[in-house]
C-alpha cells in the first residue's frame, strides 16, 4: 500500500511538472514570451488560457490614433504633388517665370520668396516627414501591443495571418499603408472564415497596390479598345490618364494569390490559369483622381476583360467583380489549400519540420469546418504534437525582440528602441524583401553575424532594463520550467543584474520557443 | 558539422582572437601544387526578384527588341558592347570592365526550373539541384565542402540573413555592417561557454566573433558604420530620391567591404552577396535605374577593392529568372524564363557573349513570351568552378550539381 502512494505521488510529481512545462510553453511558444506573472496565470489551465484567447471578432488593434488606408492615400498623393512642384520650380529656376511653371496662381519668384532660404520648411521633406512617421508609429503601435497583450497567441495568430497576406513597404506608396491593411483586413478576420479573409486582404487598396493590381487591364476591354482606336471621346476623356501609356495585363497578383495565399506553388495549376486569372481580375482597383473615392477599391467595368474565363478546370462565366470573387471562393475551398496554410502553420507554431501527424489534424479541421479559422486554432491548441517540451522553433528577430521587452515588463516607448535593431537583423519593419513575407526557419535567422548583432541588443537592452531587479527572478518569470540549469547557474553566477539579464536573453532556450 | 569543432571555450576564443576564419574548418595542408589555386577566389552575386536581362543587357541589335519592349527599349541610351548588345546605361563600371576583357555577358541563361515562381526558381538556382525541394543545402556550400577535403577554404555571406547558395554542412561565416564587437568581452566568453552543447547557437556565434575580429582589418578606413545592406532598397519615401547618390556610395562600400575580407591572410576565397529587389511588374525603367545602378556600384567596390587579388577573383552576377520579352500593360514585364548572367573577374578569359543568341523572333521565344534559354545556368557554374577553382567534374556532376552529368560545364571562361 505505501508502496502505492508513492508510486501514486511520483505520478503526481510527474504530472505537476508537465503541467507546469505545459503554461510555459503555453506562453512561450503559443503566445509572445511571457510578462513576469504571465506562466503562474495560465498554470491552472494552459490550454484553457489559450482557447479563451480565440475571439471572433478578431484580434486587437494596435492603440492610438490610426488614419485609413485611404487617408493615407491621400497623404501620398499630396507628397508627390508637392515633389513635382518643387521639383517644376527648381526647373524654372533658371527661366524666366513664365506660364506654366507657376503654381497655385503664384510665380515661382514669389513661391521662392514665401519660403525660406534655408528651407526648413520645404513642404517635401515636410510631407515625407510625415509619411516616415506614419509609418514607425504604425509599427511602434502594433510592437506597443505585443509586448503589453495578455493574448499573446491572440496576437502571434494575427501576426501568422499578416505576414501569409503580406504586404511591404518596399514600394514607397505601400509603406504608409501596411499598418492600415493589417487593421482592417487581417485583425477583424483572422478568427473567421479563410474564404473571407482571403477576400478581405486581396481586394484591400494595399494589397491591389502592391501586387501592381490597380494596372492591370483587360487586352480587350473597353479600355484598352479606346486606346488602341482612339475610341468614343466622351468616355475617353476621362480615361486619359490610363490610356496614355500601354495597356494591358499584369500577372503579379493573379500570380501570388494562387503560389502564396491560397493553393501554393505545387496546387496544380499552371501559366495558362495565371493569365486567365489576371484576366478575371482586371477591373480591380482604386480610386483615382476622376474618382468620386480616392484610395478606395473600386471596380473599373471599362478595364474589366470580357467574356468566360477558365481557372484550374472551371468554367467562370460570372460578369465584372463577380468573376474575380467566385473564382477566389472556390480557391479558399480547395484541399490543396488547406493542406498549404495547415503546413505553414505548424511551421510557424511547432517546427520548421512539423510532425506530418499535426499537419493532418489541422487539415482535418480545416475541411470539416469549412476553414473555420476558429475551429483551425482550437485543433492547434489541443494537438499533442505541439506540446512537445524540446523548443524547435528559432525566434524571428521581431519576436526575439518582442519578447525581449516583455521578459522586462516593458514595452518599447519609441521606434529608435527597437526599429533599427530589426533592420541589422535583417528584419526591417513592415519590409519584407518580397511577397513570401518573413522566414519562418532557423537557417534563415541564426547566421554568425545575426547571433552576434542578437548580443549586442542584449547587452545594450539590458543595461537600461533590468535596473534594480534580480535576473534569477526575471529568468523564472521569463522562461517557467523551460529554464534549464546551465542558463539558472550562469545567470547566478552574472557580475552584474544586466550581464545577467542579457545571458538569459540570450540563453538557447529564450532564443527558441 | 561540430566534429571540426573544439567545443572549449579557449579553443574558440583563439579562433576568434588570433587566426581568423579558418580554425573550425578542415586545415588541410595545401601542397605545391595547390598553391596557386589556394588563391583563387569566387563571388557569386545573387539578384532576387526576377532580374530582367534584356534590361541588364539590352539586345539592341536584334530587329525585335525595340517594338517588343516599347518605351522600355534602351537603343538610344545603352552602353554598346558589340554589333548586338549594350549594357544597361546605369552599369558604367560594368562596360569599363567589359572593354577591359574583364566582363561577359551570358544573355540567354536559365536554371532547369519552368515555374516563374520566384521562391521555387530561387531555390533552384541555389540549391544547384534539378528541380525544386530535392536538396536543402546550397551549391555553394557543397563547393566548399568538397574542396575543404583538399585545401583550406573558407566561405563568407554578406548579409544579415544567410542565402540558401551557403548553407549546409560546411561552416560558413556571415557578416553585415554594424558595430564592431569586442569578443574577448565578458558576455561573448559567457555565451560561448553557454552555447557548448548547442549545435545551431554554438558555431555560429563563434563563427560571427571571428569574423568581426577579422572585420576591423578588412574594413579599416571604410565608413561602414551603417547598415549598407538597406541604403540602397526602396523602403518608404526617404530612399527615392535624393539618395541615390548615397544608395551608389553605400553599395561601392559593401563591395569594398567584402573585397577587404578577401584580401585579408586567411581570409575568405568564397563568398555570396544577394541583392532585392529586382522584380519589375511595373515602373521598370525607373525601378532598375535604381538597382541597376547599385549592382554596379557593389561590383565597382569589389574591382577596385580587391586590388591586386582581382586578377584571381571570378564574380559570377545570377538571378532566378528572366521577364517577358514584351513589355505588360503596367510600364513593366512579367515573370519569364531566360535572362542574362554577368561574369566579371580579373581571371576571366576575354571573349564575346558566353552561350548563343536565340534571337527575339516571335517563333524563337519560349512558349511566345519569354527569352529562350541556351545554357543551363548550372552549366555556368560549372564552368567557373572547373576551371578556376580546380573542382573536378566528378564532384560537379554528382555532389555539387546532383544528377547533372548531362549538363556540360561552359567552355573557355577562365
Amino acid at each position: 500500500m505505501q508502496a502505492w502512494r508513492d508510486k501514486r505521488k511520483e505520478i503526481d510529481a510527474v504530472a505537476l511538472a508537465d503541467q507546469d512545462m505545459r503554461a510555459a510553453i503555453a506562453v512561450t511558444r503559443f503566445g509572445l514570451g511571457a510578462k513576469p506573472g504571465e506562466i503562474a496565470l495560465a498554470r491552472p489551465d494552459p490550454q484553457g488560457f489559450l482557447r479563451n484567447q480565440i475571439r471572433r471578432s478578431g484580434a486587437d488593434q494596435p492603440a492610438g490614433p490610426s488614419s485609413t488606408s485611404a487617408q493615407r492615400m491621400a497623404e501620398f498623393r499630396e507628397y508627390q504633388r508637392e515633389r513635382r512642384e518643387v521639383r517644376a520650380e527648381k526647373a524654372s529656376d533658371v527661366r524666366p517665370p513664365a506660364a506654366g511653371g507657376a503654381l497655385d496662381g503664384a510665380s515661382p519668384a514669389m513661391a521662392d520668396a514665401a519660403r525660406p532660404k534655408a528651407d526648413v520648411r520645404d513642404p517635401v521633406k515636410v510631407v515625407g516627414d510625415m509619411l516616415r512617421q506614419d509609418i514607425s508609429s504604425d509599427f511602434t503601435a502594433r510592437a506597443q501591443l505585443g509586448a503589453s497583450t495578455d493574448a499573446g497567441f491572440r496576437e502571434r495568430w494575427a501576426l501568422f495571418w499578416a505576414n501569409h497576406f503580406t504586404v511591404s513597404a518596399t514600394k514607397a506608396i505601400t509603406g504608409t499603408i501596411v499598418g492600415p491593411f493589417e487593421e482592417e483586413a487581417i485583425r477583424p478576420n483572422v478568427f473567421g472564415r479563410f474564404e473571407d479573409l482571403l477576400g478581405a486582404a486581396e481586394s484591400h487598396p494595399a494589397m491591389l497596390t502592391y501586387l501592381d493590381q490597380i494596372q492591370s487591364i483587360g487586352p480587350d476591354s473597353q479600355f484598352a479598345q479606346m486606346s488602341r482606336g482612339g475610341g468614343p471621346r466622351g468616355v475617353g476623356a476621362r480615361l486619359q490618364p490610363a490610356v496614355q501609356r500601354n495597356v494591358g495585363l499584369n500577372e503579379n497578383l493573379a500570380r501570388e494569390i494562387l503560389e502564396l495565399h491560397t493553393v501554393g506553388v505545387n496546387g496544380g495549376y499552371s501559366q495558362a490559369d495565371v493569365t486567365e486569372f489576371a484576366r478575371a481580375m482586371t477591373g480591380l482597383s482604386i480610386g483615382g483622381e476622376r474618382d468620386a473615392a480616392y484610395g478606395v477599391a473600386i471596380f473599373r467595368g471599362q478595364a474589366h476583360e470580357p467574356g468566360e474565363r477558365t481557372v484550374m478546370g472551371v468554367r467562370y462565366d460570372q460578369r465584372g467583380k463577380e468573376q474575380t470573387n467566385a473564382i477566389l471562393l472556390d480557391l479558399a475551398a480547395k484541399p490543396q489549400t488547406a493542406r498549404f496554410i495547415c503546413g505553414k502553420i505548424a511551421r510557424h507554431f511547432v517546427a520548421d519540420d512539423p510532425p506530418p501527424a499535426l499537419v493532418a489534424r489541422l487539415e482535418a479541421a480545416w475541411t470539416s469546418s469549412k476553414g473555420d479559422l476558429s475551429q483551425v486554432a482550437e485543433t492547434l491548441i489541443a494537438a499533442p504534437e505541439a506540446w512537445n517540451p524540446r523548443p524547435e522553433k528559432f525566434k524571428t528577430p521581431y519576436e526575439f525582440i518582442v519578447s525581449s521587452f516583455r521578459a522586462a515588463g516593458g514595452q518599447p516607448g519609441n521606434f529608435q528602441q527597437f526599429g533599427p535593431i530589426l533592420t541589422a537583423l535583417g528584419q526591417k519593419p513592415f519590409s519584407a524583401a518580397s511577397p513570401k513575407g518573413w522566414a519562418e526557419d532557423a537557417q534563415s535567422w541564426a547566421a554568425p553575424d545575426a547571433i552576434v548583432k542578437r548580443m549586442q541588443f542584449a547587452q545594450a537592452f539590458s543595461a537600461g532594463a533590468v535596473r534594480d531587479r534580480d535576473p534569477k527572478v526575471l529568468a523564472a518569470d521569463a522562461l517557467g520550467e523551460r529554464l534549464t540549469p546551465d542558463t539558472a547557474m550562469a545567470i547566478a553566477r552574472a557580475e552584474s543584474r544586466a550581464e545577467g539579464f542579457a545571458l538569459l536573453l540570450m540563453s538557447p532556450e529564450f532564443q527558441r520557443r | 558539422m561540430n566534429a571540426v569543432m573544439n567545443p572549449s571555450r579557449r579553443g574558440l576564443l583563439a579562433t576568434a582572437a588570433g587566426f581568423g576564419l579558418s580554425l573550425q574548418l578542415l586545415a588541410v595542408p595545401a601542397t605545391a601544387a595547390d598553391s596557386a589555386l589556394n588563391k583563387k577566389k569566387i563571388i557569386v552575386v545573387i539578384c532576387r526578384g526576377g532580374m530582367d536581362g534584356l534590361s541588364v543587357a539590352p539586345p539592341i541589335g536584334d530587329s525585335e527588341y525595340r517594338g517588343l519592349r516599347g518605351a522600355l527599349a534602351l537603343n538610344d541610351t545603352a552602353l554598346p558592347l558589340d554589333g548586338t548588345f549594350a549594357l544597361h546605361p546605369q552599369l558604367t563600371a560594368v562596360h569599363a570592365m567589359a572593354k577591359a576583357g574583364e566582363a561577359r555577358i551570358v544573355p540567354a541563361v536559365a536554371t532547369p526550373d519552368r515555374a516563374r515562381s520566384h521562391f521555387e526558381a530561387q531555390d533552384v538556382l541555389e540549391t544547384g539541384a534539378p528541380g525544386v525541394y530535392s536538396t536543402t543545402s546550397g551549391w555553394l556550400n557543397r563547393t566548399v565542402e568538397t574542396l575543404s577535403a583538399h585545401r583550406r577554404i573558407d566561405a563568407l555571406s554578406i548579409g544579415p540573413t544567410a542565402p540558401l547558395i551557403l548553407r549546409g554542412r560546411a561552416p560558413t561565416a556571415s557578416w553585415s555592417p554594424g558595430r564592431s564587437v569586442d569578443a574577448e568581452a565578458r558576455l561573448p566568453t559567457l555565451l560561448q561557454d553557454l552555447y557548448r552543447n548547442d549545435p545551431l547557437l554554438g558555431p555560429a556565434l563563434a563563427r560571427g566573433l571571428a569574423t568581426e575580429t577579422m572585420a576591423k582589418e578588412a574594413t579599416a578606413g571604410l565608413d561602414s558604420g551603417q547598415p549598407a545592406m538597406m541604403a540602397g532598397k526602396g523602403g518608404g519615401p526617404d530612399a527615392q530620391r535624393g539618395g541615390a547618390q548615397q544608395g551608389r556610395e553605400a553599395a561601392a562600400t559593401l563591395g569594398k567591404s567584402l573585397a577587404g575580407f578577401m584580401r585579408e591572410p586567411g581570409g575568405p576565397t568564397v563568398a555570396a552577396i544577394s541583392l532585392d529587389g529586382f522584380d519589375s511588374h511595373a515602373n521598370q525603367a525607373g525601378l532598375l535605374t535604381q538597382r541597376l545602378a547599385y549592382l554596379d556600384a557593389v561590383l565597382d567596390g569589389v574591382h577596385t577593392g580587391l586590388g591586386p587579388e582581382w586578377k584571381n577573383t571570378v564574380v559570377v552576377v545570377a538571378t532566378e529568372f528572366g521577364r517577358t520579352a514584351r513589355a505588360n500593360g503596367t510600364g513593366g514585364t512579367d515573370h519569364g524564363t531566360g535572362s542574362t548572367a554577368l561574369v566579371l573577374g580579373g581571371a576571366l578569359k576575354p571573349g564575346g557573349i558566353v552561350g548563343d543568341w536565340p534571337t527575339l523572333k516571335q517563333q524563337a521565344l519560349f512558349e511566345n513570351r519569354d527569352v529562350t534559354p541556351t545554357l543551363d545556368m548550372r552549366g555556368l557554374f560549372k564552368g567557373v568552378l572547373a576551371e578556376h577553382m580546380g573542382v573536378d567534374r566528378a564532384a560537379l556532376d554528382t555532389t555539387i550539381f546532383p544528377s547533372s552529368a548531362t549538363v556540360r560545364p561552359a567552355p573557355g571562361l577562365v
